[in-house]
């Protein structure tokens, strides 16, 4: 072996493994909080008081804390209202705005125009600035709150404005006009020129709005709090929130729910995660 | 859209009008709303609503925690996108130089961010608490004796650390899309002209990385000017008071104070900066844009 004839030798490898332990320190350092809610969900009170860091535990881990949260949160039911709500919040919302950006592309005309640049320019106002009047709109006027369909209605409006932006800019300079026009001379109506040839070509965009809508739904609180008020329609971050306000002493229950809280998305993530990051690089990229 | 006028027509109520629909009833709509809303002092529960004028803003002026608690959202804010940005472009710029796994390290750096703000400030609540006070007594590390959340200095920097913690990860990932698209014919050119590491990161990677600076400040300064749930669920405004940022002051005002007019008055003072923020730094970053 010669030494450094060859193109980045020992020095190089010094430098690799410096960089990698430092990039494992700071690794370690993002997950931390991770590895102690999961390993502290399986411990008594009294074990985790002492040492929370501690990999024994005087009194044995156990499952107990899992079936107790699972009960208490009502975990089923709050999935299950999570799972709809957002299920049916992004599929909607993916159509409308697919079909009104469709719409703004191909028609041009001043309504499109107006509403292009209201939806574009809307993205800048703080939810805090629309969250008191509606409230007193879908409140105390039209006694609309209370109901899941209202929040998936509400869901949809506020994130309309975003998913029109970005499946306008894909259409707009990936969607050639010839094939609408083959099949609109082929007797096609527009719809089913939308449905048939259009909307399978945004593929792209779609899944990335799935990820970007998916999460934001999922995730939220502020705006489900505002609507919900019946524990029975409560979504998976309510029910924590409301969780945690009851139970904050019992750690390990706690520790137990939030990792329930968290898995679904986590195990999500697992399989798609090279989606999901492209996903939401691109969308911060389009928006 | 069509081949006569009729057409047109159904075809805008079949694409466009749901849509616009949705749009008007949920944001432009209670938007305008909002400004009427000012102008009465509506508690939340009666049927009616004087109108008062201007009076709500003038009490926004003399709503003095209004202005601490939108003092400390400005603190909270600097600091939080500077540490942020930091992080995350140092972060990027590790992985994108030849560390090997880069792609396990950038799916755990991001997963702070699939978790909703409210459960995160759970975990972290416990980590101040307990875990950090625990380690404080086990070590004698003076700075952990007293739990974090107790103080109103370290319960404001446990915020900026978990505001950094959660999104250096998302704003990495696009640093990273940035420095894989930057060119290496720039870069050799740069290296046979003799430029060394600084130089080239201060003369050609930097200006080259200009959009997506511009990108993650945007959305970084957005996010943080409206946090709520990490706020709600680490500190609660907690201790006395000191750390509740100005969108927690404005639910407050309206929901528990039941005071809505000066509530949505208050709002309409942040969507105001927010605004004037967002444009003056989208202007700025346009102009310092360079062709690449």
């Amino acid at each position: 072996m010669e030494r450094g004839s060859k193109v980045g030798g020992t020095k190089r490898k010094i430098l690799d493994a410096a960089g990698i332990l430092v990039m494992v320190a700071i690794f370690l350092f993002y997950m931390i909080p991770f590895i102690l809610i999961l390993l502290n969900s399986f411990k008594a009170k009294r074990d985790i008081i002492k040492n929370p860091f501690s990999l024994l535990a005087e009194k044995g881990y156990s499952l107990g804390n899992y079936t107790e949260a699972f009960e208490k949160m009502n975990y089923i039911r709050s999935f299950g209202n999570s799972l709809f709500i957002t299920g049916l919040s992004t599929l909607l919302v993916i159509v409308l705005a697919a079909m009104t950006a469709y719409y703004f592309v191909r028609a041009k005309d001043g309504i499109s125009k107006i509403f292009f640049a209201l939806m574009a320019a809307s993205m800048i106002i703080p939810f805090q600035a629309i969250m008191i009047p509606l409230v007193s709109i879908y409140g105390a006027q039209l006694n609309l709150l209370n109901h899941r369909a209202t929040l998936i209605f509400l869901h949809i409006g506020f994130s309309i404005s975003m998913s029109v932006f970005i499946y306008q800019g894909f259409i707009k300079s990936n969607i050639p006009i010839t094939l609408e026009e083959a099949a609109y001379l082929d007797g096609c109506t527009k719809t089913q020129t939308f449905f048939k040839v259009v909307f399978p070509l945004l593929k792209p965009t779609t899944s990335t709005l799935i990820i970007l809508n998916v999460l934001a739904f999922w995730n939220d609180y502020l705006l489900p709090s505002l609507v919900l008020g019946r524990k029975e329609l409560f979504t998976l971050p309510l029910s924590t929130y409301t969780f945690y306000g009851t139970y904050s002493a019992d750690y390990g229950t706690i520790m137990a729910g939030l990792v329930l809280t968290v898995a679904p998305i986590l195990i999500l993530y697992l399989f798609l995660q090279k989606h999901i990051i492209s996903g939401v690089v691109a969308g911060a990229v389009k928006s | 859209m069509g081949r006569n006028k009729s057409e047109k027509l159904k075809n805008m109520c079949i694409f466009a009008l749901p849509g616009i629909f949705v749009f008007c009833a949920v944001v432009i709509i209670p938007f305008i709303y909002g400004f009427y809303l000012t102008l009465t002092d509506w508690n939340g529960v009666s049927q009616v609503k004087n109108l008062v004028g201007f009076t709500n803003y003038g009490e926004v002026f003399k709503d003095a925690d209004f202005w601490n608690s939108m003092l400390l959202t400005l603190k909270y804010v600097l600091f939080s996108v500077l540490l942020v940005n930091l992080v995350a472009f140092l972060l990027a710029y590790m992985l994108t130089n030849g560390v090997k796994g880069q792609n396990f390290f950038r799916t755990g750096f991001f997963t702070p961010n699939l978790i909703g703000g409210v459960v995160l400030g759970f975990i972290w609540q416990f980590i101040f608490s307990r875990v950090l006070v625990n380690f404080g007594e086990a070590t004698g590390w003076g700075i952990f004796s007293t739990s974090w959340l107790s103080d109103p200095n370290k319960a404001f920097w446990s915020m900026v650390i978990v505001t950094v913690w959660q999104l250096s990860g998302y704003m990495m990932i696009i640093y990273i899309a940035g420095f894989t698209g930057l060119s290496t014919d720039v870069m050799e050119a740069a290296s046979i002209d003799g430029a060394t590491g600084f130089q080239r990161l201060k003369s050609i990677i930097l200006p080259l990385m200009v959009p997506s600076f511009v990108i993650c400040l945007f959305l970084t300064l957005s996010r943080a000017f409206m946090v709520y749930d990490v706020n709600l669920t680490l500190t609660g405004g907690e201790p006395y008071g000191t750390t509740r940022l100005v969108a927690m002051h404005v639910y407050e005002k309206a929901f528990t104070a039941r005071n809505y007019g000066v509530g949505q008055a208050e709002a309409l003072f942040l969507f105001l900066i927010v605004a004037c923020i967002s444009g003056v730094q989208i202007y700025m970053g346009k102009r310092k844009e360079v062709e690449a």
